[in-house]
């Protein structure tokens, strides 16, 4: 059989003929439709995704997606894709994962993952609850959280996403909104055109155990207040008729006031490539209400590829041992005859 | 070269004797090079032609305080010129370092052993430290032993004094100087280790140099003090023809993990994650890239694991390999590939107790881990390696079975084999078996999890085939189909067919095989893993003088061979001695309800022959 047609690909191909269980009205969704909307427009067959998740209500993602799929165990997808991907370079390979999932469980891989800059597309969906277990805090739970197993509200500080990402030195950090269709297909887009590993926080309502949980910039009236749209070359301007900006006070980012005709001067003009992740880490610490919400590509450079590393030495040694046979292998070292 | 001689006076030239068998043991602190200096005695050995078997034994601390019992480390070899099976009972020769070397080891001592002595070390500080009120040396406590007493700093020193070395460097060498005087008691040429020295410290010429220096001053001070009144000779042994090499158990479970790669073509996958004693076979492994190894370092045990479940996904051949610290990790990532029904290699190199135990010793006690050890109905077929060159072709059978029944399959070696080395004749790689997998590519009615009539194992079907896009996962899938399915019925045929398809595995394994009486007897000794070399020794003994014993070996220890219940039935009383609580003891009498006698043993160290012969003559009365 020859490899699919990919012009001919559309959203449809990738719909699998399992029946979607997600929660009514889940942001999962969304995503869902979005995914299935952008992978047909990367001009790969479509036997060449995989997508690769680990648990959780997310993590269900694979058996939706007409694609190789693997639904692995807790925490762990990002070491079986990295697995996969070493192997099999030629692959798309896709990771879903929760909050929990990846932040709790899998904190080990996820981390890891990122400092090495495997050829992985990860997909952070960010509920900040456990879903699938029915509603206790997770690690991006804001303190005080009140759930099942914290009946007095969480005492743990919870993890932002896009800063333990940067933190590990990962090489392209973005965040988007489930809701948010076009946004989200784009960021997606610039994730599977990068490299290394392309890490997406996807905002995403658990309208069961934890909804509105954004709120304060998926509402219709804060959307247009508090989402701040960071794009590379761009200043960061937001808010109604963009009278809004951010610039270095003396004390960090602060928010100004931009006034029809307002000197724009002191407004930070975003370099998503700058090599040093202090500025995007600094941005990625904002949040509502007194900071908007940064969206989009925050942070994506270049640096050497995991996979490409490891397959280069094995190249380069068996290039420089073409005449390594298993016979030399069996007969290395001292050997003697007896007869 | 004229040495100068301490305290001996030049004697007559020493007579030559030969002797079938010799076991030597050198000791001394971590930080002393003693399984170096063991290393090459036996490289010399075996390049010599002799059978041999060696036992290192070294603390979990890299560098415990000098001169403490905690800090002795220890390096056995037995040398024949003749057939041998373990490393020996109990040493003819201790080589000691320092005296918390000779306290830890003079209790095994042969009586009338030989003990070589640095007396440099024997000093009140040194007493102290290995706990000794007075000199062993001179107190009388060595009567039973021939002592032979030099001082190897002081003469180590003196050799190197027209070199720039400091005197850390030249206090290094001295246990070169102990192992000329060693080659020289033996016979054996210095030329294998000089070679070995050259190469070694290739971009540090002086200190090749220094030590070749202190090895020959170590020889001649021997040939020309005449310290020892007799010299031995042990010829080489008669093997059965070919070439051969020295062989540490690690070393044959890498080889032989390639080995299976080539023959089944296959690229290797190894996922590890650092653990004592399994860490030599990701170093090997590592070294070995030019035939497509890929080696992964992981972040933890789980992650090693879980990345070779998605090599194997992909369609390479995934191999991890831990201790059972680490197995335990492992074991829901085991489950996954039991459930996904994906080829899997998992290495446990056994070692001592439960939690970190005795990370440098020896023990069979993860059987029963690896046999239950995680949640559901999960068996998974079960191989164990019996010697140091026997894991080079269990290495293979396990990617067989892996491969051939898409099931992940352990493998037990332990700390004894993992280290030790042996003699191993090289096969032709012609006689090596086929191992050739065929991918699934037809997309026409395509189940992800239709089976093999045979096998009943699934198709490997790997991502990037046009037209077999499917979903695998933990969750209970429908047969056939694959879907997620909470069907009660299927559940319980998706159970038992997992399980029907390791009990599969036995269909085509070779009989259990008894050597001795085949047709039964007074006394079967059962054993497995790395006790074969003692209960072979303890049979061939005991036979010799007229007792009806046999012996045989359990390789696959899930499934059992075909015949192990008719075998069982055929004996009297089954002894089954094991480094561990009675673990397949106890599998066995569940599965046959045979009284089988569990033997035990948990010192973190082998069986010893006697003890086997011992135990042997309680049975039979």
């Amino acid at each position: 059989m020859t490899a699919t047609e990919t012009l001919e690909l559309t959203k449809k191909d990738f719909q699998s003929d399992q029946e979607v269980r997600w929660c009514p009205g889940c942001g999962d969704y969304a995503i869902l439709s979005a995914v299935q909307a952008t992978l047909p427009e990367l001009g790969l067959p479509k036997e060449k995704f995989v997508v690769v998740s680990g648990i959780g209500c997310s993590s269900r993602f694979p058996y939706y997606m007409n694609t190789y799929g693997f639904h692995s165990i807790h925490g762990r997808a990002p070491a079986v894709a990295t697995g996969l991907k070493m192997t099999r370079p030629d692959l798309q390979v896709w990771v879903v994962t929760g909050d929990g999932d990846a932040l709790s469980i899998g904190g080990n891989h996820f981390i890891h993952m990122l400092r090495r800059n495997v050829g992985l597309k990860v997909m952070l969906f960010n509920n900040r609850i456990y879903g699938l277990t029915k509603g206790q805090y997770s690690p991006t739970s804001e303190i005080g959280k009140r759930t099942k197993s914290t009946p007095l509200g969480s005492l743990d500080a919870p993890f932002n996403p896009l800063s333990v990402a940067l933190g590990t030195g990962a090489t392209f950090v973005a965040r988007s909104v489930d809701i948010f269709q076009p946004h989200l297909k784009s960021v997606l887009k610039r994730a599977a055109a990068h490299e290394g590993t392309a890490f997406i926080e996807i905002l995403q309502n658990c309208n069961i155990f934890n909804d509105k949980a954004f709120s304060g910039v998926t509402d219709k009236a804060a959307r247009s207040e508090n989402a701040l749209y960071v794009e590379d070359g761009k200043p960061l301007i937001y808010g109604k008729e963009n009278r809004r900006g951010i610039r270095r006070g003396p004390a960090g980012l602060e928010v100004v006031e931009l006034p029809e005709g307002a000197d724009e001067s002191e407004i930070i003009v975003w370099d998503e490539a700058v090599r040093s992740p202090s500025a995007a880490f600094e941005l990625a610490q904002l949040q509502a209400p007194e900071f908007p919400v940064p969206l989009g590509v925050l942070r994506a450079v270049d640096r050497p590829v995991y996979e490409q590393q490891v397959i280069g030495q094995i190249r380069e040694r068996e290039e420089a041992k073409k005449d390594a046979s298993l016979e030399s292998l069996l007969n290395s070292g001292d050997t003697w005859e007896v007869s | 070269m004229t040495l100068p001689v301490a305290g001996q006076e030049a004697a007559t030239p020493a007579t030559l004797e030969k002797i079938s068998d010799v076991v030597i043991r050198f000791a001394g602190d971590s930080g002393d090079g003693m399984q170096l200096t063991g290393s090459q005695f036996t490289n010399t050995s075996a390049l010599l032609g002799n059978d041999l078997s060696t036992l290192p034994d070294f603390p979990a601390e890299i560098r415990a305080p000098t001169g403490t019992l905690a800090g002795v480390s220890g390096f056995q070899v037995r040398i024949a010129d003749h057939d041998i099976h373990t490393p020996g009972d109990v040493p003819d020769v201790l080589i000691a370092m320092n005296p918390a070397a000779l306290k830890a080891n003079i209790a095994d001592l042969k009586e009338g052993g030989v003990v070589i002595a640095n007396t440099d070390e024997f000093n009140v500080r040194n007493f102290k430290k290995a706990g000794i009120e007075t000199d062993p040396l001179e107190d009388g406590s060595l009567a039973g032993f021939r002592v032979y007493k030099a001082d190897f700093t002081t003469m180590t020193r003196r050799t190197l004094e027209d070199t720039d070395l400091d005197t850390r460097s030249k206090d290094r060498c001295k246990n070169l100087f102990a192992l000329g005087m060693v080659y020289w008691l033996f016979s054996r040429s210095i030329d294998t280790t000089v070679e070995w020295l050259k190469v070694k410290f290739k971009r540090k010429p002086e200190i090749a140099a220094a030590n070749i220096k202190v090895l020959k001053a170590g020889w001649n001070f021997c040939d020309i003090t005449q310290l020892f009144q007799v010299r031995y000779e042990v010829e080489k042994a008669t093997l059965e023809p070919g070439v051969y090499r020295n062989i540490h158990g690690n070393s044959a479970l890498a080889i032989g993990l390639v080995a299976a790669s080539r023959r089944s073509g296959l690229p290797i996958f190894l996922g590890a994650y650092p653990i004592t004693p399994a860490s030599d076979v990701l170093h090997e492994l590592a070294s070995y890239k030019e035939f497509g190894v890929t080696t992964f370092q992981a972040e933890d045990e789980i992650a090693a694991v879980c990345a070779s479940i998605g090599a194997s996904y992909g369609g390479a051949l995934g191999v991890t390999c831990s201790s059972g610290p680490g197995i335990a990790l492992k074991a829901e990532a085991m489950n996954l590939a039991l459930m996904v029904e994906l080829p899997l290699v998992v290495c446990d190199i056994q070692r001592g107790g439960p939690s970190t135990g005795l990370p440098t010793k020896t023990e069979q006690s993860d059987l029963l881990q690896v046999m239950f050890g995680r949640n559901g109905d999960s068996p998974v077929p079960v191989l164990s390696a019996s010697t140091p060159a026997d894991c080079f072709d269990v290495a293979m059978e396990a990617v067989r079975i892996a491969t051939t029944y898409m099931v992940p399959v352990v493998l037990l070696s332990d700390g004894y084999i993992a280290n030790g080395s042996e003699p191993w004749r090289i096969p032709e790689v012609e006689s090596l078996p086929d191992l050739r997998v065929q991918f699934h590519e037809d997309a026409e009615n395509f189940q992800p999890y239709a089976r093999n009539e045979e096998t009943l194992g699934r198709p490997w079907a790997l991502p990037g085939t046009p037209g077999l896009e499917h979903r695998v996962g933990g969750l209970e899938k429908e047969e056939g189909s694959g879907n997620i399915s909470y069907d009660p019925d299927n559940h319980e045929l998706m159970t038992h067919l997992r399980s029907d398809k390791v009990k599969r595995v036995a269909r085509e394994i070779p009989d259990l095989e008894v050597h001795g009486s085949p047709d039964g007897g007074k006394l079967l000794i059962l054993g497995w893993g790395s006790t074969l070399g003692a209960i072979t020794g303890a049979v061939n003994d005991l036979r010799e003088q007229g007792h009806d014993v046999s012996r045989a070996h359990m390789r696959y220890l899930n499934p059992f061979p075909s015949n192990v219940g008719e075998v069982l039935s055929r004996f009297e009383t089954v002894l089954m001695p094991e480094m561990n609580l009675g673990q397949l003891s106890l599998l066995l009498r569940a599965e046959y309800l045979k009284d089988i006698k569990s033997y035990t043993k948990v010192q973190g160290k082998p069986f010893a022959k006697s003890e086997l012969v011992a135990k042997a003559l309680e049975h039979l009365g």
